[in-house]
C-alpha cells in the first residue's frame, strides 16, 4: 500500500478540460474523500487514475511509480489500482466466490481460504460464496465488489460514490463495514463522493473539488471549521453567512464583536458562524436577546429561526440546537456564539452566497 | 477519447461488411440505369409492369392491415384479459413460425385447389405473417406498466379513452415495425405467390430468370422493387414517430390485472381456435396427411438424409458468415457512438430490407461479369446469406454486447486482467447467450431460404427447401410432404426460443 501523487494533471473528453491542472497527494495507508458535485470532475479524476483514461497533461504516481506522465502510459491492469463503482459491477455469470477470486492469480483462484478471509474482512458471513450477484442486497453486493477489489492486495482502492445507490440505513452501516475493512487491510484509498458527511466521517483528509480543480484539501475538522471561503463553508454544511467589519482579530457583525480564527482580513468581510455555534439560553442570559419565529424538529436536533431583538431588518438566523428540549415559536430566548467565526474578504468571494449586502450590524 | 480504444480496425471491418450489404444496391442500380431512359420507360411502361405493380399493391393493402388486427387482437387477448390456457395460446399462436409460407401455401392449395389467385395468397400471407405484428405487440402488451393507464383514468379519462390515449400510442413502434415487417416479406415473397399462380414483381423476376437470364430486364424490375422496399423502410421511420415510449423514472413495473371477458370469453376462444386451425392445423394436418402415403424408405434412399445434412451445412456456414459479418458493427454501435456507427446502423437497417431475389440477381450479376469463377459456388450462396441476415445477426449481437456493459470489462481490468483475460473471462461469457440466440435465429433463417437459393445453388448442392419446391412444382405432393415435415420439425426450436426470449415468464 503506497502514495499516490498528482501533479499538474489536466484530463477531458475531446476538447473540454474537466481536470484542470490538479494537483493531489495521498498518503500511504490513508483515506482521501473528493467531494465534488456533479460535473465536478470526480468520475474523470478516478478514471485518469485508474488508466482508463489518458491525461492530456501532468503525472500520475502510484507507490512512487509513474503510471501517467510524458512518455509513459501503464494500461489499467499493470496499475495495481482497483476500483469500486456505484453500483458494485459484479459479474452477473460468477458466484460470490468467483468474483472475490477473479482477480487472483490463477493457482491461488481455487483456494477458499482468501476468498473466506475477505468475506469476514467486509463482514459478511461464508455461507455466502455460493451465491450469485442478483440474489444478495445492494450492500451485500457492494460489500462483495470491495472485497473482490482487496483481493489482489491493491497499491490503491478507488471507490467511485459506493454507497450512493443504497438507502439510507443500509448506507451507513456498509459505509462503516467499509471504512474498517479498508483500515485492517491498510490500504489506500480514494473515495469520490458528493455527501459532505460522507466525506467528513469516511476520510483522513477531504479535497473539495469544484470545477475540476481543488480548492481545499484538508483533515475533515479543518475544512469543516476553517473553510478557505464561503462557497466551501457552504458545500460543507449548513453556514450562517453575515455581512461586517473586521479588524484585529475581532469582526463587528448581527451577532456582536465576535473573535475570528484563521486569517483575518481587514475592512468589510463576509463572516460565517455554524449554525451549530449559537446557543440558545434563558433570556437576558446570552449575549443578545431574540424571539424564536420557527422550529423545524429532525429528533436528534432541531433547527431553530431566530429574530434578532435589535435587528430592526428582521433577517432570520439560523441556530442548530440539540433535540431534547427544543424551543417553540414566540419563546423569548438568550443568543450567545461559541468558539471563533471565520472572516472572508468581501467581494473577492464567488457569487451566490445569500449575503444581504445592504445589512448593518 | 478513451485511451484503450484502437478502433481503427473494427472500423474498418465494420465498413468492409456495410459495402457488402449495399453491394446488391451498387450492382443492380447501375445496370439499370445503364438500359438508358427512354428504352427503361418503354419497357416499365407496359401494362404487364402495371399488372405486376397492381397485383404486388393490392397484396400489401389486404395483408398488412389483416395481419395488424389479427395480430393485435390474438396479443391483447392472450396477454391483457383472463382468457383460459393464455400460456397453450400463446405458444399455438406463435408457432405458424415454424412453418414456412410456402409449405403453407403447398398445403392450401392441395386441400382447396380452387383457392388460387389473390384469395389465396391474402389468405396464406396473412396467416403466415400475422406473428410478426402479434410477437411485438404481445412482448410491449406485457411490459407496459398499468401506472400510465391508472394515472390517466385517476385524471379523468375513461376506460376507453385511458386505452387510447396511453396504450395505442406505446404500441405505436411495434405496429409500425410489425406493418414493415410484412410488408417487406411480402414483397420479397416468391414461393406462396409462385403456388398460388398470383403475379407479382418477384415471381416476374425470377421466371424472368428462369426463361434465360435478361441482365437489363430483371435489374429493371428489381430496381422497382427495390424502390418499393426502399419506400416502405422510410413510410416505417415516419410513422414509428420520435417520442419516447419507453418507461421513464426509476421503480419495478407491475403487472396489469387481466380485464374479465365474461360473455365474450366463448367468442374470443372461437376466434383463437379458428385462427390457429387456420395457420397452424391445416399445414401441418396437410403435411401429415401426405406424409402418410409417402414413400419414406425410398424418400430416405434417394437422399432425405443427405439433403438434410446439406441444409445443416450451408445454414451453419451462412450463420457462422453472417454473425461474423455482424460482430466488428456491432462491438462500434455499443462502445463507440459517432457519425460512422451512425451511418453503419443506417446502412444495417437499409439491409434489412433487401428481398432475397434481389441480392441472388445481384450476385448472379456480379458473378457473371466480373468474377466468373465464383458463379455456382458455394461461397456465392453463402454471401448472399450474409448479406440478407447480417441484420438478424446484428440484433442479437447488440443484445450480447449490451450485457457485457463495459463497466464490467474496466472491472476486470482493474483486478489486472488484461485485454485477451478479460474477453476470455468475462465478455465472452456474458455474450454468449446472445451470441448462441442469434447464430441459431440465421441458421433456421437459411434452411429455409428459397428465392436467393433457386438462383444461386451450384449444381450438385440441394437443401430442404429447394428438395421440397422440385417436387412441390412437379406436384408431386407426397414426394414434398417428408422435406416439408423436416423443415418444420428443424423450425421448432426457432419458436420455442423466441417464445422464451421474448414472451417468458419475467
Amino acid at each position: 500500500m503506497s502514495e499516490v501523487r498528482l501533479r499538474g494533471v489536466t484530463a477531458g473528453y475531446g476538447r473540454e478540460a474537466v481536470l484542470d491542472h490538479v494537483d493531489l497527494t495521498v498518503r500511504e495507508g490513508t483515506t482521501t474523500a473528493v467531494l465534488g458535485g456533479s460535473g465536478s470532475g470526480k468520475t474523470t479524476l478516478l478514471r485518469v487514475i485508474s488508466g482508463f483514461l489518458r491525461p492530456g497533461s501532468g503525472t500520475v504516481e502510484v507507490g512512487g511509480r509513474t503510471v501517467a506522465g510524458p512518455g509513459v502510459w501503464v494500461p489499467p491492469e499493470r496499475r495495481g489500482v482497483a476500483y469500486v463503482r456505484q453500483e458494485g459491477a459484479l459479474f452477473p455469470h460468477l458466484s460470490v466466490a468467483g468474483n472475490i477470486a477473479f482477480g487472483l492469480p490463477w493457482p491461488r483462484r481455487r483456494h477458499r481460504d482468501r476468498v473466506l478471509e475477505l468475506l469476514e474482512l467486509v463482514g459478511l458471513t461464508a455461507d455466502l460464496a455460493d451465491r450469485r450477484p442478483d440474489q444478495l442486497s445492494g450492500g451485500q453486493q457492494q460489500r462483495v465488489a470491495l472485497a473482490r477489489a482487496l483481493a489482489p492486495r491493491p497499491e490503491l482502492v478507488l471507490l467511485d460514490e459506493p454507497f450512493s445507490s443504497l438507502d439510507a440505513g443500509l448506507r451507513v452501516a456498509t459505509r462503516e463495514a467499509t471504512a474498517r475493512a479498508l483500515r485492517a487491510s491498510g490500504a489506500t484509498a480514494l473515495l469520490v463522493t458528493h455527501d459532505q458527511g460522507e466525506a467528513l466521517s469516511f476520510a483522513d483528509e477531504v479535497a473539495i473539488l469544484t470545477l475540476g480543480r481543488f480548492r481545499q484539501v484538508d483533515r475533515p475538522t479543518v475544512v469543516y471549521r476553517e473553510p478557505v471561503d464561503a462557497e466551501v463553508a457552504e458545500f460543507l454544511g449548513d453556514a450562517v453567512l453575515l455581512a461586517g467589519t473586521a479588524a484585529d482579530g475581532l469582526v463587528d457583525c448581527r451577532l456582536g464583536t465576535l473573535p475570528v480564527g484563521g486569517p483575518v482580513p481587514s475592512g468589510e468581510v463576509q463572516v460565517m458562524v455554524r449554525p451549530e455555534q449559537i446557543t440558545l439560553t434563558e433570556t437576558g442570559t446570552g449575549q443578545l436577546d431574540a424571539t424564536v419565529r420557527a422550529v423545524t424538529y429532525f429528533g436528534h436536533d432541531a433547527v431553530v429561526e431566530l429574530d434578532l431583538a435589535n435587528d430592526a431588518a428582521h433577517h432570520p438566523l439560523r441556530a442548530r440546537v440539540i433535540g431534547l428540549h427544543p424551543p417553540t415559536p414566540g419563546d423569548r430566548v438568550g443568543v450567545s456564539v461559541v468558539g471563533s467565526v471565520r472572516a472572508f474578504p468581501r467581494g473577492r468571494t464567488a457569487a451566490g452566497t445569500d449575503l444581504p449586502v445592504a445589512e448593518a450590524s | 477519447m478513451s485511451a484503450s480504444s484502437r478502433p481503427r480496425g473494427v472500423a474498418l471491418a465494420a465498413a468492409l461488411v456495410a459495402a457488402l450489404t449495399v453491394l446488391p444496391l451498387l450492382v443492380i442500380l447501375p445496370s439499370a440505369v445503364s438500359v438508358g431512359a427512354e428504352s427503361a420507360a418503354a419497357y416499365l411502361l407496359r401494362p404487364r409492369v402495371g399488372q405486376l405493380l397492381a397485383h404486388t399493391g393490392m397484396l400489401v393493402v389486404v395483408t398488412v392491415p389483416a395481419s395488424i388486427i389479427i395480430g393485435v387482437l390474438a396479443a391483447w387477448l392472450v396477454e391483457r384479459t383472463a382468457l383460459p390456457w393464455a400460456g397453450l395460446w400463446r405458444t399455438l399462436l406463435l408457432a405458424p413460425l415454424a412453418v414456412p409460407a410456402f409449405v403453407s401455401a403447398y398445403a392450401w392449395v392441395t386441400v382447396a385447389p380452387w383457392l388460387t389467385g389473390f384469395t389465396g395468397a391474402a389468405l396464406v400471407t396473412t396467416l403466415s405473417y400475422y406473428p410478426f405484428v402479434f410477437l411485438p405487440a404481445a412482448a410491449m402488451l406485457r411490459t407496459l406498466d398499468p401506472g400510465d393507464e391508472e394515472a390517466a383514468r385517476s385524471l379523468g379519462l375513461s376506460p376507453t379513452a385511458a386505452v387510447v390515449r396511453t396504450v395505442l400510442p406505446r404500441l405505436r413502434p411495434a405496429l409500425s415495425g410489425g406493418a414493415l415487417l410484412v410488408t417487406l416479406h411480402l414483397l420479397a415473397e416468391f414461393g406462396v405467390l409462385q403456388m398460388m399462380r398470383f403475379q407479382t414483381l418477384t415471381t416476374a423476376i425470377m421466371q424472368q430468370y428462369a426463361v434465360g437470364f435478361s441482365d437489363a430486364a430483371g435489374s429493371l424490375l428489381a430496381s422497382v422493387l427495390l424502390t418499393l422496399c426502399l419506400l416502405a423502410l422510410v413510410l416505417e421511420l415516419l410513422a414509428r414517430g420520435r417520442r419516447r415510449v419507453s418507461k421513464i423514472g426509476l421503480g419495478a413495473q407491475r403487472r396489469a390485472v387481466p380485464v374479465a371477458l365474461g360473455p365474450w370469453t366463448a367468442p374470443a376462444l372461437f376466434f383463437l381456435a379458428v385462427l390457429v386451425v387456420l395457420a397452424l392445423v391445416v399445414p401441418l394436418g396437410t403435411v401429415g396427411r401426405w406424409l402418410a402415403r409417402a414413400d419414406i424408405a425410398g424418400d430416405l434412399a434417394s437422399g432425405l438424409v443427405q439433403v438434410t445434412l446439406s441444409t445443416l451445412g450451408l445454414a451453419l456456414l451462412g450463420a457462422l458468415a453472417a454473425t461474423a459479418a455482424a460482430l466488428p458493427g456491432a462491438w462500434l454501435l455499443n462502445r463507440h457512438r459517432s457519425g460512422l456507427t451512425l451511418l453503419l446502423e443506417r446502412v444495417t437497417f437499409l439491409g434489412s430490407a433487401l428481398p432475397g431475389v434481389v441480392v441472388g440477381l445481384a450476385l448472379v450479376t456480379l458473378a457473371v461479369t466480373w468474377a466468373r469463377p465464383v458463379y455456382q459456388t458455394v461461397a456465392l450462396v453463402i454471401m448472399a446469406y450474409a448479406i440478407l441476415f447480417v441484420p438478424r445477426a446484428m440484433v442479437s449481437l447488440r443484445a450480447g454486447l449490451a450485457a457485457s456493459p463495459p463497466e464490467l470489462s474496466e472491472a476486470s481490468r482493474s483486478l489486472g486482467q488484461g485485454g485477451t483475460a478479460t474477453l476470455v473471462r468475462v465478455v465472452l461469457p456474458l455474450m454468449a447467450p446472445s451470441v448462441l440466440t442469434g447464430f441459431v435465429l440465421v441458421a433456421l433463417a437459411v434452411g429455409t431460404e428459397l428465392t436467393a437459393t433457386l438462383l444461386l445453388a451450384p449444381t450438385g448442392v440441394d437443401t430442404l427447401a429447394l428438395a421440397f419446391w422440385r417436387a412441390a412444382s412437379e406436384l408431386d405432393y407426397a414426394g414434398a410432404a417428408p422435406y416439408a415435415a423436416m423443415m418444420i420439425a428443424l423450425s421448432v426450436p426457432l419458436t420455442l426460443l423466441l417464445r422464451r426470449q421474448i414472451l417468458e415468464e419475467r
